[in-house]
């Protein structure tokens, strides 16, 4: 289980099965400094989170079984919203996110081409 | 399961049913010494621990629903227990007792020896 940003939604309407109506969302992992910690991922959100809310999630088969359904192909999930992390006096949850630092760390895709099927898919670095 | 240092408390009011009463902890996974070897994480803590204890932690799925009594439960990281000493060939990389002085990985600004007593 590791700390996260949520820095985005991701929407995708074909789905597996078993997936429907669950949010994808796009999270940074961060280490206790509230840096950056590895890639970004997709994870399924458990919580009602959404983009700036720092969140737990927990990665593996565990995250399938915090989907509604269990059986499900989900290798990461959000598990909970982070109201405190203290680390001696430091709060990360009071620092001010920098969503644009954390987006313009992967890129945002808005030129035509990208639209449609097939434009979305298959682009994790 | 690994070494960690217990670096700081993570505190969440919305979290999934299993997590609810459970206390979180930040934990940084270090080598004997205090290197510290791999990604900060979060666990369950299972071991009355706090701010400043080196810990065991298992980081697997099936031990954190078997320790947590959670069959389904998303859990994976749990705390479940605390190092007094570390030991290789005779020589005492960490030492977390009571009356101890000057663990050599302990946390900045972190006292040594500052424990409560166990028997």
């Amino acid at each position: 289980m590791y700390l996260a940003r949520v820095i985005g939604r991701v929407v995708a309407t074909m789905r597996s099965p078993g997936l429907e109506g669950v949010a994808m969302q796009w999270i940074q992992p961060l280490d206790e400094y509230g840096q950056a910690m590895g890639d970004t991922l997709v994870a399924a959100a458990a919580i009602s989170s959404g983009p700036g809310d720092l969140v737990h999630f927990v990665d593996g088969r565990e995250g399938a079984l915090a989907c509604p359904e269990t059986f499900v192909p989900v290798d990461a999930a959000i598990i909970g919203f982070v109201e405190e992390a203290a680390i001696g006096e430091i709060d990360l949850a009071e620092i001010e996110p920098d969503m644009a630092a954390a987006r313009g760390a992967i890129g945002t895709r808005s030129a035509p081409g990208a639209r449609g099927r097939g434009g979305a898919g298959g682009k994790q670095g | 399961m690994f070494l960690a240092d217990v670096i700081g408390t993570v505190v969440s009011t919305v979290q999934i049913p299993v997590l609810d009463g459970e206390k979180l902890l930040l934990l940084r996974p270090v080598a004997p010494d205090g290197r510290g070897v791999s990604k900060t994480r979060i666990g369950i803590d299972r071991a009355q621990a706090g701010v400043g204890d080196r810990v065991i932690v298992i980081d697997e799925g099936n031990s954190a629903r078997q320790i947590l009594d959670a069959p389904n439960g998303a859990v994976k990281t749990v705390v479940v227990g605390i190092v007094d000493y570390v030991e290789r060939d005779g020589e005492l990389l960490y030492d977390h007792r009571e009356g101890t002085r000057g663990s050599p990985g302990g946390i900045p600004g972190e006292k040594p020896g500052q424990k409560k007593v166990r028997t």
